[in-house]
């Protein structure tokens, strides 16, 4: 991976983005150093899966730059972001239900290896020995996810914790500088939601950049060097969890939320 | 559900070569290899429209038009201008192709009913073209005298070897379908099936790849025109109206959407139906096709492919 | 003198347009009623058209029942078949996706054009004009008074249409499906009887379409998918789903081909609906009035 070794993976700058006449971001302004794990957090509604969105290229901004090592990237189409680096899951997991488990995995790889219709079709030795590889990196990706033993099975017949496992080991298969996690331990239970935070914290120390948007509060401080906090569409906090927790902003966002 | 084997190829391969001589043996089926001809010529369109609709997941009631195209270049070019055939052939891919590709880039940007109707559309717009452009095509009463193939001297002037002429290209379609939806690229095209949103997430660019799997079926579609038009020697617009693109969809439904072996089975079902045993109750034609795509969207929406499944659930209670 | 006639040329197209184009907008307003309720689009639609045509043939001609009586029996037996349409074809669908409904009706739209080739053979059928076919001048235009009959009962629809939807506990029950189908039978609306009864309502009005047309342009079995497919384009030109469109889109469409047909090319008179339709898709598929947001919120 020849990146080019800027200090900050990911820039946002004067960010908005309007549906219609709704604001859904406004002025979003922030940094993600590499190495780190940065969370997103906020009362629901405020724009976290927006920022995701305008960040993986569903669609682009209605004003400002977003830029990945250096290079801005908000004009870009999904598939072309992924091509640079940057890999996602999704809040309601989209795993490919047609496909195993491995095949799901495999799919993960396609930005990084890739046979053209014409070479697939002839079989040609080349798309043979990509195949090979691609399903050694895919099943390396899944013992280290702990998914092994279920590489046949239907990606639909997992369980939901297992689903989002499954859908990080996918977005790890293109080897991204940063992974962008969406909910990831949404709709878990404590022992699954564990074991979901370990594995960030494993995919971290092997020198992924990860950003996470997420409302369990405990995974949040537990596993992350920063803390953004949005409130309808702004940012209105970011710091280590230490001064987050302590932030009076913050706490009136959130009780302010509920009242 | 995707390791196709390739045991069941060869076999089938087998079963084709063979297919003509045990024909002949027996009085009845005698002329069955003609029927067949038109079979393997239809399964080169459902191949590719399988894949298409159930791979990559997208619909198109207008193919009729692309084989209208080959059938139509072919005819015209080796009639008015005594072009070769072969060459003729890939002409008629050639721009193919490029109709493919032009109508494509806009349709395939459309979802669901939105698509059915583009391309519902655009083959009835070709169909009224072959109808009123007299001069080319000779208008509704069709264009005749159309040579047939020859390669080297070796002419297929007879049934059998147009038989194998046909059906050599067949196998050879699909095996190469089989070996892309094995594949990684086969992979894109099911993620794209499965989630547009992910699959993009994931690297693939999925606007092209729906152009790719059309332009591909739209090109065997007109490969298969080009064949009928040099085995019959003479086409008329009928034969490529709505209706036939429905008849396509209905072979695909039959077999199985979601399984390539549903295109042959599916595809050879309904042309015997049509061709032969369906011969002496003409008027029946239409419901008889309403009714089995009925009953399979309804009862089967795997098509045969998906009955050795149920069976297997009534044995396994 | 050449003025004169160039005008009444153009309001001669102009008046057949408005009439071919009351087929259409009554056929997009029959997409729309279903499409409303279910999301779905009706590829038999067209069907109903025919059938109302070939059925009153049958009464009023074959049997020889009056007008007065045929007319009604005529929409009752074509309701019944969009009922059953419903019943059989969209109902018992397990696992409805975009693709398996469009294959669905699909079906049984050939399912329907079989049978009427079964029942009534392959050839045209004739009914006798309403008020005769002594031809109307009216401003240098000469004007078949059917033609008056067929706009006619397309502006009696739209109002019945509207008094229906606003002014009819049944008519405000279906909208409430259309925009929001959970709620609807949260509040205890019936909702696979109201998309039963969009069915049935679509059915009638094709019905009407179809016997108002077929003394001017006679009706074969066959015409179903022509008149499903520019109805279509009428209903996705004026912006799928709102009424107001689906008239004005059928209007317009029917009066483009008219010109066309006159000025440009007869052989190509149904191919300017049909590029209308691909230029529509291709560059606004929204339509004339219907709003971007909203055809994005639509599940397909």
């Amino acid at each position: 991976m020849s990146a080019d070794m800027k200090e900050n993976v990911l820039e946002l700058q004067g960010v908005v983005m309007t549906f219609g006449g709704l604001m859904a971001l406004s002025d979003l302004n922030f940094k993600v150093k590499r190495g780190m794990i940065k969370a997103i957090i906020g009362p629901n509604g405020a724009g976290k899966t927006t920022l995701f969105n305008v960040i993986t290229g569903s669609f682009p901004p209605t004003q400002g730059t977003v830029t990945f090592n250096g290079r801005p990237i908000q004009h870009l189409k999904a598939h072309k972001i992924a091509d640079r680096g940057i890999s996602r899951t999704f809040q309601t997991v989209e795993l490919f239900g047609n496909m195993t488990v491995l095949e799901n995995v495999m799919l993960g790889c396609y930005t990084r290896i890739r046979t053209s219709f014409m070479a697939s079709g002839f079989v040609l030795p080349q798309a043979r020995r990509k195949e090979k590889r691609i399903s050694e990196t895919a099943l390396k990706i899944l013992k280290f996810i702990g998914l092994s033993h279920k590489f046949k099975d239907p990606a639909d017949s997992l369980p939901l914790g297992e689903q989002k496992l499954l859908e990080i080991g996918r977005a790890l298969a293109s080897e991204p500088e940063l992974i962008c996690l969406d909910e990831p331990a949404a709709g878990l239970n404590e022992t699954e939601t564990h074991v979901a935070s370990s594995l960030i914290k494993a995919i971290n120390a092997k020198g992924t950049t990860v950003l996470l948007v997420e409302h369990d509060m405990k995974v949040v401080m537990n596993i992350s060097d920063e803390i953004l906090v949005l409130n309808y569409g702004r940012k209105i906090a970011e710091g280590p969890p230490e001064d987050i927790r302590k932030s009076p902003t913050v706490i009136e966002a959130y009780l302010g939320a509920e009242a | 559900m995707l390791r196709i084997a390739k045991l069941p190829i060869a076999v089938f391969a087998l079963f084709i070569l063979v297919f003509p001589w045990a024909a002949r043996q027996i009085p009845a089926i005698e002329h069955y290899p003609d029927i067949m001809v038109f079979a393997g010529i239809y399964c080169l369109i459902t191949i590719g429209l399988s894949l298409l609709m159930g791979y990559a997941g997208q619909i198109s009631i207008g193919h009729a038009a692309f084989f209208g195209i080959g059938a139509y270049i072919s005819g015209i070019l080796t009639t008015n201008y005594g072009m070769n055939p072969w060459a003729c052939m890939g002409i008629g891919m050639a721009v193919t192709a490029i109709v493919a590709a032009l109508v494509g880039t806009p349709s395939l940007k459309l979802k669901g009913h939105y698509l059915a109707m583009a391309t519902l559309a655009f083959g009835i717009i070709i169909f009224i073209i072959f109808n009123e452009e007299t001069e080319w095509t000779g208008g509704p009463d069709g264009m005749s005298g159309i040579p047939g193939l020859s390669l080297f001297g070796f002419e297929f002037d007879s049934v059998e070897r147009y038989y194998y002429l046909v059906w050599g290209f067949v196998i050879a379609a699909f095996i190469f379908t089989v070996n892309v939806i094995q594949s990684g690229t086969g992979r894109a095209l099911r993620a794209i099936h499965a989630s547009e949103s992910a699959a993009g997430a994931m690297g693939v660019d999925v606007a092209r790849f729906k152009i790719l799997v059309f332009v591909y079926s739209a090109v065997l579609a007109s490969l298969a025109g080009s064949f009928y038009a040099h085995y019959l020697n003479f086409i008329n617009p009928a034969t490529f109206d709505l209706f036939f693109s429905i008849k396509l969809l209905i072979m695909i439904a039959l077999g199985g959407m979601h399984n390539i072996w549903g295109a042959i089975v599916g595809t050879g079902l309904i042309t015997f139906l049509s061709n032969e045993w369906l011969q002496y109750f003409e008027e029946f034609e239409v419901i008889v096709y309403g009714a089995i795509l009925l009953f399979v969207t309804v009862i089967l929406p795997e098509g045969l492919a998906g009955v050795p499944g149920i069976v297997k659930g009534w044995f396994r209670r | 003198m050449e003025k004169i006639t160039l005008a009444s040329q153009l309001l001669q197209y102009l008046i057949t347009g408005l009439t071919v184009g009351s087929v259409y907008a009554m056929v997009a307003v029959g997409f729309n009623i279903i499409y409303n309720v279910t999301e779905i689009i009706n590829f038999a639609q067209g069907e109903f058209v025919m059938l109302g045509g070939l059925i009153m043939v049958f009464f009023h001609v074959a049997m020889g029942l009056p007008l007065i009586l045929a007319f009604p029996a005529t929409i009752i037996l074509v309701t019944l078949v969009g009922i059953l349409l419903d019943r059989l074809a969209i109902r018992p669908i397990r696992r409805p996706s975009v693709l398996t409904l469009i294959i669905a009706t699909i079906a049984v739209s050939i399912l329907i054009k079989g049978t009427a080739s079964l029942i009534w053979g392959k050839d045209p059928f004739d009914l006798p004009a309403f008020s005769g076919r002594n031809p109307i001048t009216f401003l240098g235009a000469v004007v078949q008074p059917q033609y008056f009959w067929v706009i006619g009962f397309l502006i009696i629809t739209a109002i019945a249409l509207s008094i229906f939807f606003d002014r009819t506990i049944l008519g405000k029950a279906m909208s409430a499906c259309a925009d929001n189908p959970d709620a609807a039978s949260l509040v205890g609306i019936n909702v696979k009887q109201m998309i039963m009864l969009s069915f049935a309502l679509s059915a009638a009005i094709g019905a009407v379409a179809g016997i108002t047309m077929t003394p001017i342009s006679l009706m074969e079995y066959d015409r179903g998918a022509m008149l499903a497919v520019k109805g279509f384009a009428a209903a996705i030109l004026g912006g799928l789903g709102s009424f107001p469109g689906a008239i004005l889109g059928g209007l317009i469409m029917g009066s483009i081909e008219s010109f066309g047909a006159g000025l440009v090319s007869s052989g190509y008179k149904d191919a300017f609906a049909l590029i209308v339709l691909l230029v529509i898709l291709f560059f606004k598929p929204s339509g004339l009035m219907g709003s971007i947001e909203i055809s994005k919120i639509k599940r397909f």
